[in-house]
């Protein structure tokens, strides 16, 4: 689904950042550099430009913060090219469908209900991404999943226990499980994920476990197979690409009948 | 008594009906009343450790549990809670159990001390022992308030207003101590140290200095005495009293409220229905611990700084702005009831109105007025924009620097300090420089602008407080005929229908509802006897 592709016709293949003019390539950094400020923190600021490709670079602002850090703010041109021929793309690998379409495939697929349970699992206690995609509510002036007939929500809220989490899932015999991560520290998300999955796949027979869909700003598209769930989303993520990808995911044969069902 | 605001200014702001307003507090009386009749006739689990940590057990077991979970958890295996813990642990000291508190909780741990329930003379003695071990605890924290007032005089408060709130947060003591520092350097006046978000569900309180947290610091006793002599040394450094914060919430709020009067703590962080709402926390359970915690602070001068912002972050700043007022006037019910005097109630508010909508600055005054009006005494919290932060940094500072300007226009006491990258990553040193000079240079600029700034009457401003107000009478109408079953307490049943951040939280669950129990008539805190005889005035 990842593949390079050529470029859109009308787009050159390769472009340079656009200050004001067509080519100049001018850009904006600022860092903080952990020395004093003086001529040689101004040195070692433009001497990290130029390491970062920003030839000529200009230092337009530079202030002290307290004796031992500097703020620097630099301009430059930058000597890297982009070759939009190898920028590669995620591309949606399933359809976009409207609420409407979303109830009708989920009946004729499933002929009852698709059960959804959602939390927000670790120490993790803002509940803003997990919301925003259940609650009837919604984001981005979409209603969440919760507005849906034929999908039945339940929202566990936040610093839910694995354990609990799994119950609950069994308790309501869930066709798929989203959990949010949105704070993380010291890479907890990864950590919470992992634990998620490994406990779901201990859970339930092989072949049985619920689709495992996770959110969170922080996620590296591709790597739900590394966490051990089925897919991954990330920030600006509204609920009705989570409904379609539900949708499609029970024509792909991924959702089975839960335990027991 | 350390007065937070000025002489309030002459000629109010908004045309505000005095009979709405006189309403609006009778309602919040009506609704809050059976709650605290809830919350003095049961205890928890963290009360009775609060109990104990007043009378000086301290420590944990080499896995780090601490040894008053251990020892209310062995009254309570044995005799129960519905007496207190004090009874059975006095009395198991007067019997010779164990020479001094310490070893009885470790003896009991180990299932090798035997309690009683003592009836008569022994019982009274028990109960007049406990009564004298608490009481070292009760004054140091007494110690600490006039300790604080002593150098709020020798180095003065801050010089403006509103006043400067920071928040550290890297997870490790020791990194947060220099941070502190340097934020004070750089012009905070108070330092907020964020705690582990994990924390708030533990049953028990950590021991010692830590190292290691999430998205925060964990509050321990030790924290709290290494930072706030850190924040002494620079405050006579600065000639200026840096205030230090912390979080008495979620499971063992009444301990950590206790660790923070022992250990001079400035403010703390207490809602009355936060831990509800947003950590699924057992309504009883909350209720009971916060009147506790809420008496230690009005004991140990402490400011308290509720939650509202929250509400905000999960429901429409808008059409949920009512549900902000409810709920100050809620905090306020409660606060006062536990002994709070409005120099304590930092009451919370937010600058959270979506910035795409017309006229959104207009709306963010009228809220921002109606708060401070309706308390003109209360040191007002003032909380930045979060939900509608993008990651466009660049936007977000100008956000931050209108939100910055409403704090000065309207007169706000606690100003938190809103960080560009809010939502992106936790504060560079850099953010935090520009933030703080965003605040700055807005004082500096506008700061006045509150004499000067009279909405016209019955223009927009007047009108938009007027209807937030009405609509939050009409939602405490509502709360407090919400009557279920007989006996049913109509603000539970609210919270239970999902009035506050569209969040349904019924009585019988959540968090921590094991750790609730009923008392049963001869029921003794000798904590309580020392907190409702009354604080030292």
């Amino acid at each position: 689904m990842s593949t390079p592709q050529s470029t859109p016709q009308g787009l050159p293949d390769i472009i340079r950042p656009y200050g004001d003019t067509t080519g100049d390539a001018m850009v904006q950094v600022s860092f903080t550099l952990p020395i004093p400020h003086d001529k040689r923190a101004e040195g070692a600021a433009l001497q990290l430009a130029a390491k970062m490709g920003l030839a000529p670079a200009l230092l337009v602002h530079a202030k002290a913060m307290g004796s031992d850090f500097t703020f620097f703010i630099v301009y430059g041109s930058v000597s890297h090219l982009v070759d939009l021929r190898e920028v590669v793309v995620i591309e949606r690998e399933f359809p976009m469908l409207s609420a409407k379409d979303v109830n009708a495939a989920i009946k004729k697929r499933l002929g009852r209900k698709l059960v959804v349970v959602g939390a927000c699992i670790g120490t993790d206690a803002h509940t803003v991404g997990i919301d925003a995609i259940l609650n009837i509510k919604g984001f981005a002036g979409e209603k969440g999943l919760e507005y849906y007939t034929e999908i039945k929500v339940v929202n566990c809220g936040a610093q839910v226990l694995v354990p609990e989490l799994v119950a609950r899932a069994r308790a309501e015999k869930a066709d798929a499980v989203l959990v949010s991560q949105v704070v993380t520290q010291k890479d907890a998300h990864i950590h919470n994920t992992m634990t998620m999955s490994a406990a779901f796949r201990e859970a339930y027979p092989a072949g049985k476990v619920p689709l495992l869909v996770i959110g969170g700003p922080r996620f590296e598209q591709g790597s739900a197979a590394a966490l051990g769930v089925d897919r991954i989303f990330g920030k600006g993520t509204t609920p009705g690409e989570v409904a379609s990808y539900l949708v499609h995911a029970i024509g792909a044969g991924q959702v089975v009948a839960p335990s027991g069902a | 008594m350390s007065a937070v605001r000025p002489p309030s200014p002459a000629k109010p702001k908004l045309e505000l009906d005095p009979a709405v307003i006189r309403k609006a507090r009778a309602l919040a009386r009506k609704a809050g009343a059976p709650v605290v009749k809830l919350a003095r006739t049961h205890t928890t689990v963290s009360v009775e450790r609060a109990v104990l940590r007043l009378a000086g057990l301290t420590g944990a077991d080499h896995e780090g549990v601490p040894w008053v979970n251990h020892l209310v958890d062995a009254v309570r295996g044995e005799v129960g809670l519905e007496l207190g813990v004090s009874i059975p642990v006095f009395d198991a000291l007067r019997r010779g159990q164990a020479p001094d508190l310490l070893t009885l909780a470790q003896k009991s741990a180990a299932g090798s001390v035997s309690f009683h329930l003592p009836q008569g003379r022994d019982g009274s003695a028990a109960k007049s022992l406990a009564l004298r071990s608490v009481k070292p605890g009760m004054a140091r924290i007494d110690k600490n308030r006039s300790t604080r007032d002593r150098l709020i005089k020798r180095h003065g408060n801050p010089k403006q207003r509103p006043w400067i709130y920071l928040i550290v947060a890297t997870g490790d003591i020791y990194e947060d101590i220099p941070q502190a520092q340097t934020a004070a350097r750089e012009g905070a006046d108070i330092i907020a140290v964020i705690r582990s978000t994990g924390q708030s569900l533990l049953d028990f309180v950590p021991e010692g200095a830590t190292r290691e947290g999430y998205a925060g610091t964990y509050a321990t006793q030790e924290n709290f005495a290494l930072m706030r002599a850190a924040l002494d040394e620079v405050s006579k450094e600065l000639g200026r009293y840096i205030r230090l914060v912390n979080y008495a919430s979620g499971l063992c709020m009444p301990e950590i409220a206790t660790l923070a009067g022992l250990e001079r703590l400035d403010m703390m962080l207490n809602d009355s229905m936060y831990g509800i709402l947003f950590r699924d926390i057992n309504p009883i359970r909350t209720f009971v611990d916060q009147r506790f915690s809420r008496q230690i602070h009005a004991r140990a001068g402490i400011i308290i700084n509720t939650g509202e912002d929250n509400y905000l972050t999960t429901a429409d700043a808008v059409e949920a702005a009512h549900t902000v007022t409810v709920s100050q006037l809620m905090n306020e019910y409660f606060a006062k009831e536990a002994g709070l005097q409005d120099w304590q109630l930092g009451l919370g508010h937010a600058f959270e109105i979506n910035p795409e909508i017309p006229d959104s600055l207009r709306m963010e005054l009228a809220q921002a007025l109606l708060a401070r009006q309706l308390f003109p005494k209360a040191p007002l919290k003032w909380m930045p924009p979060t939900k509608h932060m993008t990651g466009d940094v660049f936007r977000g500072y100008l956000l931050d620097g209108f939100f910055n300007l409403v704090g000065a226009m309207t007169g706000q006491d606690i100003l938190l300090v809103g960080m560009m990258t809010e939502a992106v990553v936790t504060p560079f040193l850099s953010d935090r420089d520009l933030a703080l000079q965003n605040v700055r240079y807005v004082l500096n600029a506008a700061g006045g602008l509150a004499e000067d700034f009279h909405p016209p009457v019955d223009g927009f401003i007047q009108t938009r407080a007027r209807q937030v107000l009405f609509e939050a009478v009409d939602l405490l109408e509502k709360i407090v005929n919400d009557v279920g079953e007989p006996g049913s307490v109509p603000l539970l049943q609210a919270i239970s229908d999902g009035t506050f951040g569209l969040m349904k939280r019924p009585a019988d669950a959540g968090k921590g509802l094991d750790g609730v129990v009923k008392c049963a008539p001869g029921y003794d805190n000798p904590a309580s006897t020392l907190l409702e005889a009354g604080t030292k005035k």
